[in-house]
């Protein structure tokens, strides 16, 4: 068994401001986080590896200093790391990421077949959750999105049972290895990384490819040339015309405010009234 | 809409000229969504959106409706004219009864294919998500996810997706210039619900899936509904009372519940409220939790983050109370009271319930 993980490093967006006058990103400084979505499927592997037995790669697309969130991972536990990496990746949207990850997944299947490709949900930048349909697509695995529990695994029969979360309620679905799966988060909590494998993380050598190395046969199907999609304005939202018209009466006592209020509202916005009176009635 | 997205792409950039062979899609189309015999709303709210896109493009306003043979799979074309269709694609096969991936997204690749739109909209849902990440694949086109604007460019017929960016401070438009269709996705109660107006009426194309059950490799085994009792359901509220980390203690926040009792309202939160552990995760409004529209959100000890605002700004009427005059939300509330909120909601909790102790009986 030989489980994928793709992991990306993200800036800590808790920790981002932007410039107040020219409204750009300031990201001096900003930390980098392994995406939090991607430990839970990180973790979800370990659980697998832990029970069934496997192999666990982990794989990220990224600029070079992204090889911290890799070791990082081989201190969770995870066996081996490749980081893709190459300038003509730069500015590569969803059908850009998934086309590059697609090819070194494909490259790491040539010296041990892969069995399961575990993503995130979602990133805490990008934040499309479109990476891994993509890479499904590409791979031609079966697409299971938002599992939130692997019920059952067997290798014999290559066939796996999840629980995928749905708008209602809980799809259970039975499919075919191999396959690609987004862990939803919440169903599992990231172990702590052991001494023996925070010495190994340390010294780990993390195989570096280049868009050769991973396998990537056209290369105008990656970077901003690669890209449908373009960015074109940042901006902030525009704020309101108007400001809030602040409540204030001759007392200023909450009772006396209240009061105010409500008069001011249900006169200018007297369906409010009639909506409040019809579910109390 | 903001002024900002209506001006054409930036100054400098050399005029655009679409494709030949791409000039051939037209149209808008939305993928009418539907799970256990009901229509998600947020396909109902796209086809108001679409209406104007179309509208601005001339072009039709084309539902896409894919689901098992049967009367109920034909009300949803039905449901799509009355909130403003002209037109819709129909795939009836027992393949569909329930959502997969694979059946769905040849379906729906196939139309495309065969059809040519210029733009296809889904909902940001668990299932619009899916298929639109893999149907974007197949086709190579583009797909921006979770918008919260949509207009066109008109000099280069193309479409304007608006999305928070970095966190939510921002926003960015992303367009798809030399692919076709432009997909994009947006999230529920992102767009207003179009007026259902049962006099329109609408052309159905029928169409078929060509594909064998045994041909499918993933099985649907069972399918396990919530417990839709004690589930809040935030997006469709229409009075929220909306409690944040101004409340300062977990035992202050019950005078959001006695308030939100009175109104027979629902309960919302900011995320630090939520992180705390005071409120359910159900219950965050915001970027990161649900979006909301009601006719009344009540935002109490709330500094109206963006994150916590794209969440909420689209509804009716915004109450604020903060003691900080200066506090962000007062920029785009309606109404503010500047104050300590532990003696004000007391007070606006009895206001209500006494106004309208005297409004039923004046009757
Ligand atoms: C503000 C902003 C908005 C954007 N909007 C769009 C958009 O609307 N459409 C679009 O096509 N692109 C968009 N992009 C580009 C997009 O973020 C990149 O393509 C990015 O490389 C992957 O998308 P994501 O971060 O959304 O990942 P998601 O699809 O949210 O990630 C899902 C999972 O895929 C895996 N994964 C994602 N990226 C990598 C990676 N580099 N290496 C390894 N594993 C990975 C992780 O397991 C992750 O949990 C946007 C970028 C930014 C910064
Ligand atoms: C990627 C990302 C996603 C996020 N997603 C969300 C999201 O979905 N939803 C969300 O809400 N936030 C989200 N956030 C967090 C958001 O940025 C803010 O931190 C959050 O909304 C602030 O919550 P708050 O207003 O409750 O707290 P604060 O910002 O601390 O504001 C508390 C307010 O209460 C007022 N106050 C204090 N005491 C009193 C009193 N006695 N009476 C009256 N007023 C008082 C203060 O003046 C202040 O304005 C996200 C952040 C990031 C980075």
């Amino acid at each position: 068994m030989h489980i994928v993980v793709c992991i990306k490093q993200v800036p800590d967006s808790a920790q981002i401001r932007v410039h107040p006058v020219t409204n750009t990103i300031m990201r001096q400084g900003v930390p980098t986080i392994v995406n939090p979505y991607d430990l839970y499927a990180l973790e979800e592997a370990l659980r697998l590896k832990d029970e069934y037995g496997a192999r666990v790669t982990v794989l990220t697309m990224g600029p070079p200093m992204a090889e911290a969130a890799l070791r990082k991972a081989i201190s969770y536990g995870a066996d081996d790391a490749v980081l893709v990496t190459d300038r003509i990746f730069a500015g590569s949207d969803t059908l850009a990421t998934s086309y590059a990850l697609a090819a070194a997944i494909q490259q790491i299947s040539k010296d041990i077949p892969v069995d399961l490709v575990f993503t995130g949900k979602q990133t805490i930048d990008g934040d499309t959750a479109q990476v891994g349909p993509g890479v499904a697509k590409r791979l031609e695995m079966q697409l299971l999105t938002y599992v939130s529990k692997i019920r059952s695994l067997d290798t014999d029969r290559q066939e796996i049972v999840v629980e995928r979360r749905s708008e209602g309620g809980v799809q259970v679905l039975k499919t075919k290895i191999p396959s690609l799966i987004t862990v939803l988060e919440g169903n599992n909590e990231m172990r702590f990384a052991t001494m023996a494998n925070m010495f190994r993380a340390a010294r780990y050598p993390v195989k570096i490819w280049n868009k050769d190395a991973a396998g990537i046969e056209d290369p105008t199907k990656t970077g901003l040339k690669g890209s449908p999609t373009v960015v074109s304005k940042v901006f902030a939202p525009t704020p309101r015309a108007t400001k809030a018209e602040i409540i204030q009466c001759e007392s200023n006592e909450p009772k006396d405010l209240s009061v105010t209020l409500l008069a001011k509202m249900f006169t200018k916005f007297p369906n409010i009234e009639k909506e409040l009176l019809k579910r109390s009635a | 809409m903001s002024e900002e997205t209506k001006k054409p792409a930036p100054a400098g950039k050399k005029k655009f000229e679409l494709d030949e062979r791409l000039k051939a899609y037209k149209g808008v189309w939305v993928f009418i969504e539907h799970e256990r015999g009901a229509i998600h709303p947020v396909s109902l709210e796209l086809l108001g959106e679409g209406r104007k896109l179309a509208d601005m493009l001339g072009v039709e306003l084309t539902g896409v409706v894919m689901g098992p043979p049967g009367e109920t799979t034909r009300s949803f074309c039905q449901e799509a004219f009355y909130h403003g269709a002209d037109l819709c694609y129909l795939i009836e096969d027992p393949l569909l009864q329930d959502y997969r991936n694979e059946p769905y997204t040849k379906g729906l690749t196939d139309l495309v294919n065969k059809y040519q739109p210029e733009i296809l909209f889904l909902g940001a849902t668990t299932l619009g998500r899916d298929l639109a990440g893999s149907v974007a694949t197949t086709l190579k086109t583009g797909l921006t996810a979770d918008c919260t604007e949509l207009n066109i460019d008109l000099d280069v017929r193309s479409l304007l997706a608006s999305r928070p960016t970095f966190g939510g401070s921002l926003l960015c438009t992303i367009q798809t210039l030399n692919y076709r269709p432009q997909m994009a996705t947006v999230r529920p109660r992102v767009m207003a619900m179009p007026e259902r107006d049962a006099t329109r009426n609408g052309r159905i194309i029928e169409d078929t899936l060509g594909m064998i059950e045994s041909s499918i490799i993933t099985k649907v085994l069972e399918f396990i509904p919530d417990e839709m009792q004690d589930k809040p359901q935030l997006p469709f509220a229409d009075i929220i009372v909306a409690g944040g980390r101004g409340m300062k203690k977990p035992e202050n926040f019950k005078l959001i519940w006695e308030l939100a009792q009175v109104l027979g309202a629902e309960v919302g939160a900011t995320r630090p409220v939520v992180q705390a552990g005071w409120v359910e995760l159900d219950r965050q409004v915001g970027q990161s939790g649900k979006t909301v529209r009601p006719k009344l959100y009540i935002a109490v000890g709330i500094s109206g983050a963006i994150q916590h605002r794209v969440g909420m700004d689209a509804s009716d009427v915004i109450i604020a109370i903060n003691n900080d005059p200066n506090a962000p939300i007062f920029d785009f509330a309606h109404y503010g009271i500047v104050g300590n909120a532990m003696t004000i909601l007391p007070a606006l909790t009895e206001a209500f319930k006494a106004h309208l102790a005297t409004a039923r009986k004046a009757g």
